[in-house]
C-alpha cells in the first residue's frame, strides 16, 4: 500500500490553501425523500430530529442533511460511509441526478442547482462524468460503442468519436476488446468500460460512486491502482465514493465520513487517524494500520531541555512506517523540522508505541 | 393462449394494493370451519326448498331484457346508415379494417382485380415466407416456414390457410400500431401503466366470444369485425409485454446515460428501445399467437379461414375434415411461434457467432430478395405458379385418417371411454349441478355472496353481491348456474391435473424438461382444435366440453403450480429433509404451504381460462350458455338472449376473479 503524502503531496492540508477557487463548493445541502420534505430543512426543530424521530413525526426520510464541502482542482475527494449513510444521495445531488432539496452547490462558480434542464444537460455532457457501482453499460453495443456513447450523445460524427473512444480503451488498458460486448468481459473489465466511457468526453470532474463495490478484492486493487495511475496521467479532479475505509485512504487527498446523512468528520487520512472527532470515527480507523498513515507530526512530542538537538532531520508529513527504520538507526532522537523551524522530536519510544499497535502518539 | 406469463407480475402488484383486507390474524382453522358449516346450511336448505323459485327459463323462452337487446339490435341495424355515431364513427372504422383486409386478402387469398387468382400465388407466398423467416430469424425457421406453407397447399387447403393468414396478419398489424407505443408510454410513465392496467385486466379476463356479439351490432359479420374483435384480444398482451420490457431495463443504465446529459429522445431510442427489444420481440409474438387463435374463433361471426373449415365440419361431426384443418391450424402456430421466437434470439446469435459471417449477410439478403422477387413474378404471371398444384391428395388421406383412427376408437375404446364419462357425469357433475339449479336462486346467491366473504375479504363479498344481483337480471340465472357447475367441476379437474404435474415438475428438472413442450404446445394450439379428437371419444355431450376445457387450462395451471414449488427456497427444504421429513411429508407440509399462492393464482387462472371455453363448449354439446350464445349468433330471434348469455359469463369471471385475486392476496398477507 503506497501512502498517500508520495502522491501527491503538495495537496496536503486544506483545500483553500491550494492554488485556486475550489471546483466545487457545496454548502447546507440537505435531501429528504418524503411528503412535504422542504418543509424539513426550514424548520430549526425538525432539523435537529435524529431521522428516527424525523420519519415518526413527517415520515420523511433525510438521506443528506446539511452537508458543506469543497473540492479544490486536482484533488480526489472520498465520501467514506456505510450504507445508507447518504453518500449515494450525496454525490447524486451533486449532479441532480437526484434532486436536492435546499442548499448550494456551486460548481467553478455557477449555481447547479439554477441551472434550467438544457444547461443541466450541457453540463453533464460536457463538465461531469460519472462511474456507477453496476456499471450501467449498454448490452447491445460494443465496447468501442459504449465508450463512444457519451460523445454519440453530444453529436459528435461517428468517426471522430470512435477515434476518440479508440484512445480512452487503450488509455484504460482494454486495446484489443474494443469490439467484445460488455457480458463478454468481466467484471474489472467492464468497469474499465465504465471508467473509459467517463473519461471519453474530457469531463473536469469525474464522480466514482461506490465503483468497486461489486468486484472482487484483488481486481479492486487493480483498479485501485489503475484510478490512481489516471489520475496522474490525466490529473482530473475526482469525487469518490466508498464504503471502504482502506479503499478511502489509499485514493483520497481528503475523506469525507458521513453518518446518517450528516458529515462526522472532514480531513485528511492523518487526521482522521490521528484526531478522530468521535467515537464513531474512532471505531472506524481502530483497524487501520496507524504506521501506514499517521505522519512525524502526529508523534512527536515538544522537545524538552534535556533532549540532545543534534540527531538527523525529518519533514512532519513524513509516514511513521517510513521514518521508523531512520528514527531507530539513530543514536539520538530525530528533530521534525519544517522551513527550518523545530516543530519537535521523535525518539524510539514515539516510533515503537505507533508500530507495535499500542495506543499513542495522537 | 396469452397472459400466462405476465400474470405473476400482477399478483405483486395486488400484493402491495392489497394490504387492506389482511385477514387481521384470523386462523386458517376457523375459514375452513365458516366454510364447511356455509356448505352445510346450503345443502340442509337446499333439502328443504329443492325445486323452488329456480329461475329456470325454456331455451325459446324470452325475457324483457332479452327482448329489449333484440330491439336495440335491430334499431341499430335500421339506423346503421343513418345515425351519425355510426356514420362517422363505427362505419368508418370498419370500412378502413375493411380496405386493409381485402387489401391482404387481394394480395394472397382471394381473387381480385378482375384475375381468377390472387395478386400473389402459392410460390411467391412461400418465397416470401423463407425470405422473411430467414431475414428475421435463421436459415432453420425459414426451412420450417418453407415446409409449412408447402403443407398447406398439400392438405388441400391453400386458400383457407392464406385467408386466416391474412386476417392474422392485418389485425396484429393495427394491433401492434397502436400496442407499441402505448405500451412505450405505460412502461414510461406510472400513471399511464396505472389507467390502462385494470383495461388490460378486464380485455383479458373477458372470455373471447363475449366480444363477439356486441362486435357484430357495432361491426356488422364478416372479415371487418373479425379483425376489430382480434385486435382488441391481441393488443392487450403487447402491451403489457412492452411496458414491463421497458420498466425492466435497468435503473443503473438509464442513470448511466442521464449522468451523461441524455435527453429524454435520447434514453428512449438510444437505451431503453433497443434494451427492451428482445422482450418486444417476445410480445408481438404473443400477439401472434392469440390473433391466430382469435381468428380461428371468428369463424362464429363469418370470418373466412381455416376455422370456418373447422366450425363446418364439426356441425356436421365430420371429424376427419375438422382434423385436417386442425391441423393447418396447429402447423401455422408453430411456424409463426417459431419464426418470431428466433426473431428475438437473432441479433444474439449473430453477435455470437462473430464478424465474419456479418460481411456476408448484407449481400446475401440483397440476393435472396432477389430471389423472392422473381418468385414472386412467377407467380404474379403463370398459372402453374398461382393456384397450388393437385388436388389436395394429403388433405383426403389425412382426414380419411383421422376418421379410421376416430372410428376404431369409437368401437373399441367407447366402453371405457363412457364409463369413464359416465361416471364423472353421474358421480360428481350431476349432483353437483342439481344442488346449483335446483337450489332457489336466492339461496346459491347468499352462499355465493358468503364464500366471497369468508374468502375473499369483504369486498370479493360485495363484488359478488352485485355479480349475482346482474346475473338474476340477466334472464339466465338457471343456465348459469349449469355452466357453473360445468366450469367448477372442470377446474377441480384442473387443480387435480395442476398439483399432480406441477409437483413433479417442480421437484425434478428432468420432468419439466420433458413436459414443458407439450405443455407450450397445448396453450399454443387454438381451442377448436382440442374439440376434434374429444368430439370422437366422447361425443357431443357436456362432458366433451369439460375435457376440452381441462386440456386447455390445465397447461397454465401445471406452470404456475410448478413455478411455485420451484420457487420455494431450497434451504426451506434442506432443513426440512434433515429435521427426518419423507419425500410426502416435504410435499404436503413444506412445499405445497409455501407456494400457497400458486396454488390460489393457479386456480384463479384455471377457473379464467375453463370459462373462455363455455362458448367453444357451446358447440359440442354443453347446452347452458355457451349453447345460448352460440344459438345467439345463428338465430335472430335469440340474439337478445346470446347477448345477454355472454353477459353472464362476464358476470360469472368477474366474481370468480375477483373471490380468488383475494383468497391470493390473503394466502401471501
Amino acid at each position: 500500500m503506497t501512502p498517500i503524502q508520495t502522491e501527491v503531496p503538495q495537496r496536503r492540508g486544506t483545500p483553500q490553501d491550494s492554488d485556486g477557487t475550489p471546483v466545487i463548493s457545496v454548502r447546507k445541502l440537505w435531501k429528504v425523500f418524503g411528503p412535504k420534505a422542504e418543509m424539513v430543512p426550514q424548520s430549526g426543530e425538525l432539523c435537529s430530529l435524529t431521522r428516527r424521530e424525523l420519519m415518526e413525526r413527517t415520515g420523511c426520510t433525510a438521506a443528506v442533511r446539511d452537508v458543506s464541502f469543497e473540492v479544490s482542482p486536482g484533488e480526489v475527494f472520498v465520501v467514506m460511509g456505510l450504507s445508507g449513510s447518504g453518500k449515494s444521495t450525496l454525490v447524486r445531488c451533486l449532479t441532480r441526478l437526484i434532486e436536492p432539496t435546499a442548499g448550494e452547490i456551486v460548481f467553478e462558480g455557477e449555481d447547479i442547482r439554477g441551472a434550467d434542464a438544457r444547461r443541466l444537460r450541457d453540463l453533464r455532457r460536457k463538465k461531469f462524468s460519472m462511474v456507477f457501482q453496476h456499471f450501467g453499460l449498454l448490452p447491445h453495443r460494443r465496447v468501442v460503442d459504449n465508450v463512444a456513447f457519451g460523445l454519440e450523445i453530444r453529436g459528435m460524427g461517428r468517426a471522430e468519436r470512435t477515434r476518440r473512444a479508440m484512445e480512452v480503451v487503450e488509455l484504460v488498458g482494454l486495446a484489443g476488446y474494443e469490439n467484445s460486448y460488455p457480458d463478454q468481459l468481466s467484471g474489472g473489465m467492464q468497469q474499465r468500460v465504465g471508467l473509459a466511457r467517463a473519461l471519453a468526453g474530457d469531463p473536469d470532474v469525474l464522480f466514482f460512486d461506490e465503483p468497486f463495490s461489486a468486484l472482487d478484492p484483488l481486481i479492486r486493487r487493480d483498479m485501485q491502482s489503475e484510478v490512481i495511475r489516471l489520475h496522474h496521467e490525466v490529473g482530473k479532479t475526482m469525487v469518490f465514493i466508498t464504503h471502504d475505509l482502506s479503499e478511502a485512504l489509499k485514493l483520497g487527498d481528503r475523506i469525507l465520513i458521513m453518518r446518517d446523512g450528516m458529515m462526522v468528520q472532514c480531513g485528511t487520512g492523518d487526521e482522521l487517524v490521528g484526531a478522530p472527532a468521535d467515537d464513531y470515527v474512532r471505531d472506524f480507523v481502530k483497524d487501520v494500520p496507524r504506521g501506514d498513515v499517521l505522519t512525524l507530526r502526529w508523534i512527536m512530542r515538544p522537545a524538552q531541555p534535556d533532549d540532545d538537538l543534534d540527531g538527523p532531520e525529518l519533514g512532519p508529513d513524513v509516514v511513521v512506517r517510513e521514518a521508523t527504520r531512520a528514527v531507530l538507526a539513530a543514536e539520538k532522537p530525530v528533530k521534525v523540522v519544517e522551513d527550518g523551524k523545530l516543530l519537535g522530536i521523535v525518539g524510539d519510544e514515539e516510533i515503537l508505541s505507533v508500530v507495535a499497535g499500542q495506543t499513542g502518539g495522537a | 393462449m396469452t397472459a400466462v406469463m405476465e400474470k405473476p407480475e400482477k399478483a405483486d402488484e395486488a400484493e402491495a394494493a392489497g394490504t387492506a383486507t389482511t385477514a387481521g390474524g384470523a386462523p386458517r382453522i376457523r375459514r375452513s370451519m365458516v366454510v364447511g358449516v356455509l356448505l352445510l346450511v346450503w345443502l340442509l336448505l337446499f333439502a328443504v326448498l329443492r325445486g323452488k323459485q329456480t329461475l329456470s327459463l325454456g331455451a325459446a323462452d324470452l325475457t324483457g331484457l332479452h327482448r329489449w337487446f333484440n330491439d336495440v339490435n335491430d334499431s341499430i341495424g335500421a339506423s346503421r346508415d343513418s345515425n351519425p355515431l355510426f356514420l362517422y364513427f363505427f362505419n368508418e372504422i370498419r370500412l378502413v379494417i375493411d380496405n386493409l383486409v381485402t387489401f391482404v386478402q387481394g394480395l394472397i387469398s382471394q381473387p381480385t382485380g378482375g384475375r381468377p387468382v390472387p395478386q400473389i400465388g402459392w410460390l411467391g407466398v412461400v418465397g416470401i415466407a423463407g425470405y422473411v423467416s430467414w431475414a428475421v430469424g435463421n436459415w432453420r425457421v425459414a426451412l420450417l416456414a418453407v415446409a409449412g406453407f408447402t403443407f398447406f397447399g398439400l392438405q388441400g387447403l391453400w386458400q383457407e390457410s392464406m385467408d386466416t393468414l391474412a386476417l392474422t396478419l392485418s389485425a396484429v398489424l393495427v394491433a401492434l400500431l397502436f400496442a407499441i407505443p402505448l405500451g412505450v408510454w405505460a412502461g414510461l410513465s406510472d400513471r399511464v401503466n396505472r389507467t390502462v392496467t385494470p383495461f388490460l385486466d378486464f380485455m383479458q379476463t373477458m372470455p373471447t366470444f363475449v366480444y363477439l356479439a356486441p362486435m357484430t351490432l357495432f361491426f356488422l359479420i364478416g372479415p371487418a369485425s373479425a379483425t376489430i374483435t382480434t385486435v382488441i384480444y391481441a393488443a392487450p398482451p403487447a402491451i403489457r409485454i412492452t411496458a414491463h420490457a421497458i420498466r425492466t431495463v435497468p435503473q443503473s443504465t438509464v442513470e448511466a446515460g442521464d449522468s451523461l446529459g441524455m435527453t429524454r429522445w435520447q434514453a428512449l431510442v438510444k437505451v431503453l428501445l433497443p434494451m427492451s427489444r428482445r422482450t418486444v420481440v417476445m410480445g408481438v409474438n404473443q400477439s401472434i399467437m392469440a390473433a391466430l387463435a382469435m381468428v380461428t374463433i371468428t369463424a362464429l361471426i363469418d370470418a373466412p379461414g381455416l376455422g370456418k373449415t373447422v366450425v363446418q365440419a364439426l356441425q356436421s361431426l365430420d371429424v376427419g375434415t375438422a382434423f385436417n384443418a386442425g391441423l393447418a391450424i396447429v402447423v401455422m402456430a408453430i411456424v409463426l411461434d417459431r419464426v418470431t421466437t428466433a426473431a428475438g434470439g437473432r441479433e444474439e446469435a449473430a453477435r455470437r457467432s462473430g464478424s465474419r459471417f456479418r460481411a456476408w449477410r448484407r449481400p446475401l439478403l440483397v440476393a435472396g430478395a432477389a430471389v423472392t422477387a422473381v418468385l414472386v413474378y412467377l407467380s404474379h404471371t403463370f398459372v402453374w405458379a398461382a393456384e397450388f398444384p393437385g388436388e389436395g391428395g394429403l388433405g383426403s388421406s389425412i382426414a380419411r385418417a383421422a376418421d379410421t383412427a376416430t372410428t376404431w376408437a369409437q368401437d373399441h375404446l367407447s366402453g371405457l371411454t363412457n364409463a369413464f364419462r359416465d361416471a364423472l357425469t353421474n358421480g360428481l357433475l350431476n349432483p353437483f349441478q342439481a344442488l346449483l339449479t335446483d337450489s332457489p336462486w336466492w339461496l346459491v346467491g347468499a352462499a355465493l355472496v358468503g364464500l366471497g366473504v369468508v374468502l375473499g375479504g369483504w369486498r370479493a363479498g360485495v363484488t359478488a353481491a352485485v355479480c349475482v344481483g346482474l346475473l338474476v337480471g340477466t334472464g339466465v340465472w338457471s343456465d348459469a348456474m349449469t355452466t357453473l357447475a360445468s366450469t367448477l367441476v372442470a377446474t377441480v379437474l384442473v387443480m387435480v391435473l395442476g398439483a399432480l404435474f406441477g409437483v413433479c415438475m417442480g421437484r425434478s428438472l428432468l420432468v419439466d424438461r420433458m413436459l414443458r413442450p407439450s405443455l407450450d404446445a397445448a396453450q399454443v394450439m387454438p381451442p377448436f382444435v382440442y374439440l376434434v379428437p374429444f368430439l370422437a371419444l366422447f361425443g357431443a355431450t357436456r362432458f366433451t366440453a369439460i375435457v376440452a376445457a381441462v386440456v386447455y387450462a390445465a397447461p397454465v395451471a401445471i406452470k404456475i403450480i410448478a413455478d411455485g414449488v420451484r420457487n420455494v427456497s431450497g434451504s426451506t427444504v434442506e432443513a426440512a429433509t434433515s429435521a427426518g421429513c419423507n419425500t410426502w411429508q416435504i410435499i404436503t407440509k413444506v412445499q405445497l404451504p409455501m407456494a400457497r399462492s400458486a396454488l390460489t393464482l393457479a386456480t384463479n387462472q384455471g377457473l379464467i381460462y375453463v370459462l373462455s371455453m363455455v362458448v367453444v363448449g357451446g358447440l359440442v354439446g354443453a347446452g347452458a350458455l355457451g349453447y345460448d350464445v352460440v344459438a345467439g349468433f345463428s338465430q335472430g330471434e335469440l340474439y337478445g338472449k346470446g347477448l345477454a348469455a355472454g353477459l353472464a359469463i362476464v358476470l360469472l369471471g368477474v366474481m370468480f376473479d375477483r373471490i380468488t385475486q383475494a383468497a391470493a392476496r390473503r394466502t401471501r398477507a
